[in-house]
């Protein structure tokens, strides 16, 4: 047995996640799939990057993977248990081991940053600690430490709607760095930086995902990053894996014939645009 | 490599929406002529002469407004008496509503993550609050005081108890709604990385939807104003009560001040919900 960083243990070969032949449809109550067949296997410290074209079905993957999405078909085991199985109640505190960095940051505009970052504790923490840390910060200088590894430490009690996109990303990333999860699910996380930002960030997420020893599943579009960095590749195409290789295996061919034929997603309707919802939304 | 689609010259694009808007146009205006016959809605009456006479004789009456000092000494204690009463009805509410809205807010349903259905039990919790919610606010805060009064006798008791009770289911429905109605990424993020209900409300909810909670509740405050003044005409203490036996009195310049203290008591809400807005937002 092993401890990790929250105090469970976690025995070694239990992998943190193990999925097999698991199939997942598309939020929002079409029949369409979003996932199918998905076999994967991810141990404790392992790093994997997920590429794929637009509408492939990483954000739905990752979505599963934080027990936030259930699955159609198939088996799903997080940390040796079938998290669907279980009450309520315990897959909630389940959820508080895993963290889902999702692409749009959820940070209320209103709030700031320290707060929004601060938020991370709140699994941990009592309703009286919670509102205690509301009107008075419990912990600034943790965050103050998490903001700075980004390069953000000086905006530590801006207001998080004076911030640009991209710094509110990274703000998103370091809501990660104050967690305790051992399961780091991050959905594109660069999508809104530069190329020094991006080495940068993902330089971090790795420290921190190595440093605990935590799984970190990271969704990218830039391929090239993703190979240099990431010592294993799963490739998405249409809802279905293509590959699952060490990054030495992933050939220029290999990425070119994933990202053939890149069409627009039209066979994933929003949710927004059932029929149900048309006329109230749309008319005002 | 890549193909991008050739741009369509000649594909007609009908708008899926303007069916269901026109539809709806039509029901509400069916619904709404029969509904003014019914109210024997006739605005022409209020402009012939007898009409306008017997305004213009009500309204001089009016002025000028009573002004002597025992009359305003006694005006402020019962304006103090009114406000008193408005703010502990209010403050008990809250007590109430605040509970229910939590309850009742689906947002926060951790059953429902990731299956999109809500367990029976706790839709079961939810639907009886949001019965109990809809039963305290469907009886007139007015029915309410003639029982109070009834039961506990004449004075403020009555009235804040009405408040109370009425407002409670008010607020409770209006702030869950608010809650529901703000910006979901954030709370749901929450909620799906373990946060509990009250801490995904406190940190993802909350900030959006704070000034819009301050402002229907300072609004409801104003309101409460109102409906005290109205209660004290059965008797629950305060101004309405005062304005009652002006009335009977036939003293229109008793009335008329205090109709200008109400004014003030709402421009001052109004005053105190520009300030808190700009503070929180």
């Amino acid at each position: 047995m092993r401890a990790t960083a929250s105090g469970d243990t976690l025995s070694t070969g239990t992998p943190v996640y193990r999925l097999d032949g698991l199939s997942a449809r598309h939020a929002g109550g079409t029949r369409a799939y979003a996932l199918q067949d998905i076999t994967l296997a991810v141990q404790a410290g392992e790093q994997i990057a997920l590429i794929g074209p637009s509408g492939a079905g990483k954000t739905t993957l990752l979505a599963t993977l934080s027990v936030g999405h259930a699955p159609d078909g198939g088996t799903f085991e997080a940390f040796g248990t079938d998290p669907w199985r279980l009450s309520d109640r315990a897959r909630h505190k389940l959820r508080a081991r895993l963290f889902l960095a999702p692409q749009t940051p959820p940070l209320p505009p209103r709030q700031r940053v320290v707060t929004a970052v601060l938020a991370a504790r709140l699994p941990g923490w009592s309703l009286w600690q919670a509102l205690v840390s509301l009107v008075r910060p419990a912990d600034p200088e943790a965050a103050w430490r998490a903001l700075s590894r980004f390069n953000l430490g000086d905006k530590l009690y801006a207001r998080v709607d004076r911030l640009s996109g991209g710094e509110r990303q990274r703000c998103g990333l370091a809501r990660l760095l104050l967690s305790s999860a051992q399961a780091l699910l991050v959905d594109e996380p660069l999508s809104a930086l530069d190329p020094a930002l991006s080495q940068l960030t993902l330089a971090t997420l790795q420290q921190e995902a190595a440093a605990r020893n935590a799984a970190l599943v990271c969704s990218l579009h830039q391929v090239e990053l993703a190979l240099a960095h990431f010592p294993r590749i799963v490739a998405l195409k249409e809802g279905r894996i293509v590959f699952d290789l060490p990054r030495e295996q992933v050939t220029p061919a290999m990425i070119g014939e994933l990202y053939l034929n890149e069409q627009p997603p039209a066979n994933a309707p929003h949710p927004d645009d059932l029929p149900a919802k048309l006329a109230v939304g749309a008319c005002l | 490599m890549h193909s991008i689609p050739a741009a369509s010259t000649s594909e007609r694009h009908p708008d899926p929406a303007w069916r269901g808007r026109v539809t709806t146009a039509l029901v509400a205006l069916l619904l709404l002529w029969p509904m003014l016959v019914a109210s024997e809605f006739k605005p022409s009456l209020l402009f012939d002469v007898q009409s306008l006479t017997a305004t213009g004789r009500f309204l001089a009456d009016f002025f000028p407004p009573a002004h002597s000092p025992e009359f305003l000494a006694l005006l402020l204690r019962e304006t103090w008496q009114t406000v008193a009463i408005a703010t502990s009805g209010l403050a008990l509410a809250l007590l109430g509503a605040i509970p229910a809205t939590l309850v009742v807010t689906e947002r926060l349903s951790v059953s429902r993550l990731g299956t999109g259905r809500m367990a029976l039990p706790s839709r079961v919790v939810r639907q009886a609050v949001r019965w109990l919610l809809v039963l305290l606010r469907s009886v007139p805060e007015l029915v309410w005081a003639l029982l109070f009064v009834r039961i506990i006798g004449l004075g403020p008791t009555a009235g804040v108890l009405a408040i109370a009770l009425t407002y409670c289911g008010m607020l409770g429905k209006v702030y869950a709604e608010i809650l529901e109605s703000s910006e979901r990424h954030a709370s749901d993020t929450l909620l799906a990385n373990g946060a509990s209900r009250l801490g995904a409300l406190l940190y993802g909810a909350l900030p959006e939807s704070a000034s819009e909670l301050v402002s229907y509740t300072v609004y409801r405050w104003e309101c409460a104003i109102r409906g005290s003044v109205v209660m004290g005409f059965v008797g629950a203490g305060g101004l309405g009560q005062r304005m009652d036996e002006s009335m009977k009195m036939l003293a229109g310049g008793e009335v008329c001040a205090m109709l200008l203290v109400f004014v003030l008591l709402v421009a001052a809400a109004d005053l105190v919900s520009k300030q808190l807005r700009k503070r929180l937002g």
